[in-house]
């Protein structure tokens, strides 16, 4: 039988407010326990929470980002379900009236393809806090900083076709919102968790198969891994002759399968109710200006603006684009005069490289945009060759200044007196017969040797280009 | 709309109460008569209002993005039962 795979993401971004949703707490991350837990976040009686005007701010940027139906009425809900990192009995969401509507997201296939993912909705929410289920005897400790975080859950149509096509929603989901600087992105820590629904049925039916959903994908790689574990468990049961039981199934990574939550059914009779603490949410003509304005290029405007201001292929401009820093870094070493084919391959190859080796990320990059734009100036002038721009690129990195200075301190100009150039070449032809005679019977090859020799005594300085026509010049006359 | 026996237990059980058998007919009975009552409010003709999430008609105030709360986590927790390490400790729960 031939299955088809359907999913459905629902995606949790942190927002990164200086404070929570309903309450003046800081949100900070790695705080020691419940020293940033107040009285709104634990749910003393008598309290009343006050909604952040940042986190509508946010939501209202990326419903615009999406081209979703936005207000003009938004109604905050009580989700009622008891569980001990959740002090009130109920989590503050969004049942009917979400600030986000209906939107959509285009994503990049890997076969250069695009394709249109509906967007249901996106609410806000408090996040709840954290369990901790080890060395307490017995016990769970109870960590409350993180209660009323606030979340902005993006709930998608069931419309991805293959795992593919999942991931690259995720992470195009994960772009949007750190270009549009409304969540750090940092799924390691936690402010942006995926949970998956995926169900499967034979190849032409219309009725969806029963789901099954997927929580702690808490990076693409897991989340990968997660779909697949979980699609060939479907495939195995239901070509086994068994059933899909619809529940909840939590991912374990190192044992790298899925494993049912063995929730109770009427655990998820969430009882929800507009909140009687909080009035409806008016989204006015002024906040949406104001959300307009504050609005970022983004990513796709971005790699557009690229490949047409620039002349940078497709590939370039995508891979530049990845990330909003990248894209920024990129354009400051073009401003600081570097040319833009070579800003994008240093940008992407050199810096790249030397980043993952270092294991740092953009932001704590040694060398600076305009650091990198001087370097390419000397490039372009012709004062460096590559590999000479290579050995100054490492002693920016060293911390040794900028390429100028670098330049100047190891006498790293490059030989470009053509004069100079062939009194060498006389000297090494007249040093070496037996190779010149080798190379004058046709074995080509010794080309290599020759320049090698050139650089050797030049300590790689000649210009590579000239050394190579002079040579070819003299050993072929 | 009556609730049976099984109804009311199962709302009991939502709402973690500890309900005795011998109270479980009375409770059938007396929510049943709240949904007696909202059945009489659903036939009244509501087609021209617009439904209301709150009876004040006013909008959600809002605020300004700051931290404003100090730790009182000391204060906090002198009532919880046990703490550890400033974590509230609970009985086991995992799913």
């Amino acid at each position: 039988m031939q299955w088809e795979t359907v999913i459905g993401l629902e995606v949790h971004t942190q927002l990164a407010t200086k404070s929570k949703i309903f309450s003046g707490a800081s949100i900070a991350y790695g705080a020691d326990p419940n020293t940033q837990a107040c009285i709104i976040d634990l749910g003393f009686p008598g309290v009343l929470p006050v909604l952040n005007e940042a986190v509508v701010d946010m939501a209202l940027i990326f419903g615009l980002a999406i081209n979703a139906e936005i207000g003009p009425r938004s109604v905050f809900a009580r989700k009622n379900y008891f569980y001990p990192d959740l002090p009130k009995g109920y989590q503050i969401s969004q049942f009917e009236l979400p600030i986000v509507g209906k939107g959509s997201l285009t994503i990049d296939l890997e076969d250069g393809s695009q394709k249109v993912i509906g967007i249901t909705r996106a609410h806000l929410e408090e996040d709840a806090g954290k369990s901790l289920h080890e060395d307490f005897h017995g016990m769970s400790g109870i960590d409350l900083n993180r209660t009323g975080t606030p979340l902005l859950e993006i709930v998608s149509e069931p419309d991805m076709r293959s795992i593919k096509e999942a991931v690259a929603y995720a992470r195009k989901i994960h772009q949007l919102v750190v270009y549009l600087g409304i969540c750090d992105g940092n799924m390691q820590e936690g402010s942006f968790r995926v949970d998956a629904n995926l169900s499967i049925r034979p190849f032409g039916q219309d009725a969806f198969g029963t789901r099954t959903e997927l929580k702690n994908l808490n990076s693409f790689r897991f989340m990968e891994r997660a779909l697949n574990f979980e699609l060939e468990r479907q495939i195995d049961l239901l070509e086994g002759g068994g059933k899909v039981v619809q529940e909840t199934r939590l991912y374990d990574a190192d044992r790298d399968e899925t494993r049912s939550m063995r929730s109770k059914e009427e655990a998820n009779d969430y009882r929800y109710f507009p909140d009687p603490d909080l009035l409806p949410v008016e989204i006015n003509d002024q906040q949406l200006q104001r959300a307009r304005q504050n609005m970022p290029e983004l990513p796709d405007q971005k790699r557009q603006r690229f490949e047409s201001d620039y002349s940078l292929s497709s590939a370039d401009a995508l891979m530049l684009t990845q990330s909003r820093h990248q894209a920024d870094f990129f354009e400051k070493v073009v401003s600081s005069g570097g040319d833009a084919k070579m800003a994008a391959n240093w940008v992407t190859v050199e810096l790249t490289g030397a980043l993952n080796k270092a294991g740092i990320a953009l932001s704590q990059s040694p060398v600076t945009p305009e650091q990198v734009g001087g370097l390419l100036e000397r490039i372009a002038d012709n004062t460096l060759s590559g590999k000479l721009a290579k050995q100054v690129f490492e002693a920016m990195w060293n911390g040794e200044g900028d390429a100028d200075k670098v330049i100047e301190a190891k006498g790293l100009k490059q030989i470009t007196d053509s004069g100079q150039i062939e009194t060498i070449i006389d000297e090494i032809i007249a040093n070496n017969p037996k190779q010149v005679e080798q190379f004058r019977a046709g074995k080509d090859k010794l080309l290599g040797f020759f320049v090698g020799q050139v650089m050797k005594q030049t300590q790689g300085k000649a210009n590579p280009g000239q050394v190579n026509k002079i040579l070819l010049g003299k050993l072929k006359g | 709309m009556s609730l049976d026996h099984s109804d009311v237990k199962k709302i009991a059980h939502l709402a973690r109460m500890a309900l005795d058998e011998s109270q479980v007919d009375a409770y059938a009975e007396d929510l049943s008569k709240i949904l007696g009552l909202v059945e009489q409010l659903e036939a009244a003709e509501t087609h021209a209002i617009e439904p209301m999430s709150h009876p004040l008609h006013m909008a959600q105030r809002l605020r300004v993005d700051e931290v404003t709360e100090e730790d009182c986590r000391d204060e906090n927790q002198a009532i919880a039962p046990s703490v550890v390490n400033g974590l509230y400790l609970v009985p086991k729960v995992i799913e």
